[in-house]
């Protein structure tokens, strides 16, 4: 690759033909995604994709990057692995609201409290979408799908609660069809140093078509997003006297604050809203910094092994009681 | 030497062996732990043992009839009673035989009184109240230091009973310990050793000689787990890939995770995982990084494991999974060895999915063992199951320490350049993949769980394709080249014993009586259980019988008669404990007479 400002979106797609249903939002982040990376300025050797298993997990195939397609919910575990071995990588998971929060939950909060400087983008679709069509843990209660016939008795996670109760330091939300939001939180989330958590919401036109429908929608869109904006007012939230953040008018206007240690307050904006049928945070909830897992250690032990050679081998299997005989 | 787990027989047992090493005696030691980290003291349960079998002479396993017991207390000597032979030594601390301790450890009246012991040399020592008349007038000695250094009193009448030297004991503590402390274990190691000297009570001093037929060499003392972790990071040395070794804690594995968490000066990479998928996962991901991904657990770990090995086998990816096996099934007898999970490695996971298995015979053998391992690993780019076993992980022996340069190397044979589109399904003459990691220009490539097509690694559904890559995958490793089986003895011995893993010391001292007795018995031993050596079928119908023990119900023999058509007899073992060598004996006497 010759000189990265010369990157286009062309140098990022993969000659492997895409495979999503049409109308697919996955499209559509993908389009985002390879638009946006010439940005970054790195070389498309030093990116790679890590991703588990879903319709999201395809992605990984059409990034002209390095790339896996790891197992179901373990992305974050492969990524976690790549960046103890390679500080020098841009790293990238892929990952569903099944493959995220249900199979691989574990993964995902600890890739979060570890803070490993990987970026993790999660598709939430709110359902299972490869394995056609089951309720998923962001289904909302009463979910009629083909594994919830008589509708889901299993109350959602809120993806983003999850993960700021996670200790995650970047936290942010975006819609699939947004071409200027979305890019400009990868951008942010490039930008943070530890580990960043990206809900992007996902429509999938076959099997839960319309579930963001509030917020794509132009007409609608325009009402219902909440975009934060930190240093600015937010629009349509309000504190109470008690303290409390909540969704209207009346109370005093409040400042976002994305740089807020305190994770109460990303927090309660988190809890704005529990479904996106109305009025919905989109941007920036939360970012901080936070020492990054193995931040010094992976050039720290870089060093030690440049100085491990047959001496300094020798020396170790030799340390301790020895004994000789000739 | 048997106490309570509090006795610290352990470390009296470590620094026995250290000076009987340095001394020049062949030896293998066996520690026998408690299951509960803190079973009620003075109970059966609370037992903690340490054995050692040392000679002139070539030593093969940590024996099985112990010549002399030390117990510390009651339940030390009910626990381990059933193991002595009449005739045995018994030392026991008299101090700790109160009517309360005796009934403690479920005997309903004193066993020194009650005629338990007849037949036994008992020599009752009053090893608490000794102790503690030589430590207490040390300045800042505590009554509990006192109680504390009762192990090294006994440490101190064994060293004399074995005219052990006692420069390397001293040294140990003085390096080891300060203050009060260090004054205390001094004084009480000494103590013991004079009372040994003094006492009428112990009338014989016993001598064994150096062994003097030992290669030449510098030695070290070494357990499974630290000969594990030395070869590791010697793999790491002589491939030039950084280690990152991923695991989640689990009995007996922890120990290896612990040794290689210690191991920055060497750039070990550790992560203690969120659970055993994720410490598979995470080797898995740093072996896409181009480093030496290696994972560690015991039983129900490598369950966990399975989804994640089976993603390697299909990535082609370098990954060392070690499995030091412990009795199960589910939590099982989490401190008892076994060598049950020999058909889970071979066949343990969904799909056709072949991977070399390996297998390490003693405590020092791990090191070339896992050696071998990392190597395959990354010269053929497969994950690779070495196993060992409780019994090889805490056992120890003298160990010839090699040198560095004489190492096979070890070429992790990077691509890095490609002539037209980069192909990662490829192969060489070992049916190898291409390894191209992040970071090569131009050589970008997608890999995953899907099937992909053979060359190109586009993904594929193609049936024919499918069948193609199967075969691939397994030619690849069962064409890794391992050294044929020897064979030990005559070759047109009665009897074949052939066994695999950590029973090899057992089978071959429980041989070597059969034929100091005259018996007709030979023995072979498997370290690669997949691909197996090339001659094993033939050597296998060159005996009229074959004996595999195992402890196992007979998975090997399972597996050979499934390979080779052959029939071979099974002799299993499934309480716990090692194969001893007089069982073996015995066994191989029982075939040979009838
Ligand atoms: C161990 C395992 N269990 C189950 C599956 C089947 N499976 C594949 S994708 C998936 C759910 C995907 O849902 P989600 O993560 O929301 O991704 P989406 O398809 O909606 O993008 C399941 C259950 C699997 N691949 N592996
Ligand atoms: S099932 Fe849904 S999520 Fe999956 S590709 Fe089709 S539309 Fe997209
Ligand atoms: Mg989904």
């Amino acid at each position: 690759m010759a000189a990265t400002e010369q990157l286009t979106k062309a140098d990022f797609q993969s000659n492997q033909e895409t495979r999503w249903c049409p109308g697919c939002g996955d499209y559509a982040v993908l389009a985002a995604v390879q638009s946006f990376f010439p940005e970054l300025g790195i070389p498309p050797e030093r990116i790679v994709f890590v991703s588990g298993i879903g319709c999201a997990g395809r992605f990984a195939y059409y990034m002209d990057t390095y790339g896996m397609h790891g197992i179901h919910g373990r992305g974050p575990a492969l990524a976690t692995g790549l960046a103890s071995a390679r500080d020098d990588l841009s790293i990238w998971v892929v990952t569903g609201d099944g493959d995220a929060l249900s199979i691989g939950g574990n993964h995902l909060i600890h890739a979060l409290r570890r803070n490993v400087p990987v970026k993790i983008l999660l598709f939430n679709n709110q359902i299972y979408g490869l394995t056609k069509g089951q309720a998923s843990p962001t289904s909302e209660l009463g979910k009629v799908t083909k594994s919830t016939p008589f509708g889901s008795i299993d109350a959602p996670f809120n993806p983003l609660s999850l993960a700021i109760g996670a200790e995650a330091t970047f936290v942010a939300r975006t819609i699939d069809t947004d071409k200027q939001h979305l890019p400009a939180v990868l951008r942010a989330a490039a930008a943070h140093e530890g580990a960043a958590l990206v809900e992007i919401y996902q429509n999938c036109p076959v099997f839960n078509d319309g579930a963001f429908d509030a917020l794509r929608d132009k007409k609608r869109g325009e009402v219902n997003r909440i975009y934060l904006e930190h240093g600015e007012p937010i629009r349509g939230v309000v504190r109470d006297a008690d303290g409390a953040l909540r969704l209207g008018s009346g109370g005093a206007p409040v400042v976002h604050d994305a740089h807020r240690e305190d994770p109460a307050f990303a927090f309660a904006l988190s809890r704005l809203s529990s479904s996106p049928d109305g009025p919905t945070p989109i941007g920036i909830f939360r970012d901080v910094r936070r020492p990054v897992s193995g931040s010094d250690l992976t050039a720290e032990l870089a060093a030690a092994r440049a100085g491990a050679d047959d001496a300094a081998l020798d020396a170790l299997m030799r340390s301790g009681d020895t004994w000789t005989i000739s | 030497m048997a106490g309570d787990s509090g006795d610290g027989m352990q470390l009296a047992g470590s620094r026995f062996t250290d000076a009987t090493a340095i001394f020049g005696n062949d030896l293998a030691t066996l520690p026998d732990f408690p299951a509960e980290i803190r079973a009620p003291a003075g109970t059966v349960a609370g037992v903690s043992a340490f054995q050692i079998h040392f000679a002139s002479r070539d030593i093969l396993t940590p024996g099985d009839t112990p010549d002399v017991l030390v117990a510390m207390n009651p339940a030390a000597l009910k626990a381990n009673l059933p193991l002595l032979q009449r005739g045995a030594t018994i030392l026991v601390n008299e101090d700790a035989f109160s009517v309360r301790a005796v009934q403690k450890a479920g005997y309903a009246e004193s066993p020194l009184e009650d005629g338990t012991l007849e037949g036994f040399t008992v020599k009752r020592i009053p090893m608490s109240s000794l102790t503690t008349r030589a430590v207490e007038d040390l300045d800042g000695v505590t009554s509990r230091d006192a109680q504390k250094a009762k192990n090294l009193f006994a440490l101190g009448v064994l060293s004399w009973l074995y005219d052990r030297p006692t420069d390397v004991t001293e040294r140990w503590i003085t390096g080891k310990f300060d203050g009060p402390v260090e004054a205390a274990n001094l004084a009480a190691f000494r103590a013991g050793w004079s009372f040994g000297e003094t006492s009428e009570l112990i009338d014989v001093q016993v001598k064994v000689d150096r062994n003097t037929e030992v290669l030449p060499g510098t030695y070290r003392n070494v357990n499974g787990t630290e000969a594990t972790a030395l070869g590791l990071i010697a793999a790491s040395v002589k491939s030039g890939l950084p280690l990152v070794f991923g695991a989640y804690p689990i009995t007996p594995a922890s120990d290896l995770l612990h040794a290689l968490a210690r191991r920055h000066d060497m750039g070990v990479r550790t992560i203690q995982a969120e659970d055993e998928i994720a410490a598979a996962s995470m080797a898995l991901g740093a072996a896409f990084g181009g480093a030496l991904g290696v994972t560690c657990t015991s039983g129900p770990g490598l369950d966990l494991k399975t989804e994640t090995i089976g993603l390697a086998v299909m990535l082609e990816l370098p990954l060392v999974i070690i499995d030091v096996q412990r009795a199960g099934p589910s939590t099982g007898m989490p401190t008892k060895t076994e060598q049950s999970d020999l058909l889970q490695a071979l066949y343990g996971r969904h799909g056709e999915s072949p991977l070399p298995v390996l297998a390490a015979s003693s405590p020092g053998q791990c090191f070339e063992a896992v050696y071998e391992a990392a190597r395959i690993a990354i010269t053929y780019r497969t994950p690779v199951i070495l196993l060992s076993d409780l019994f090889v992980a805490n056992s120890s022996e003298p160990w010839r320490i090699p040198n560095a340069a004489s190492l096979p190397p070890i070429d992790p044979h990077f691509r890095t350049t490609s002539t037209g589109a980069f192909l990662p399904y490829t192969r060489d003459d070992n049916l190898a993949r291409p390894w191209a990691i992040p970071g090569t220009p131009g050589l970008q490539h997608r890999i995953g769980g899907l099937e992909k097509a053979d060359g190109t690694g586009a993904i594929s559904y193609d049936g024919k394709n499918h069948a193609r890559m199967t075969k691939l995958r397994a030619d690849k490793v069962d064409g890794i080249e391992v050294p044929d089986l020897e064979i030990h003895g005559e070759a047109d011995a009665d009897l074949l014993v052939l066994g695999w893993g950590s029973s090899y010391g057992t089978i071959r001292a429980g041989a070597r009586r059969v034929r100091e007795g005259g018996g007709r018995v030979a023995t072979a031993h498997l370290r690669h259980l997949r691909p197996m050596p090339k001659n094993t079928g033939a050597l296998l119908r060159k005996f009229d019988r074959v004996l595999v023990p195992e402890m196992n119900s007979g998975q090997l023999a399972h597996e050979l008669r499934a390979q080779y058509l052959v029939n071979v007899e099974s002799y299993g073992k499934v309480q716990g404990q090692p194969l001893l060598p007089s069982e073996m004996e015995q066994e191989i006497w029982r075939r040979l007479s009838s």
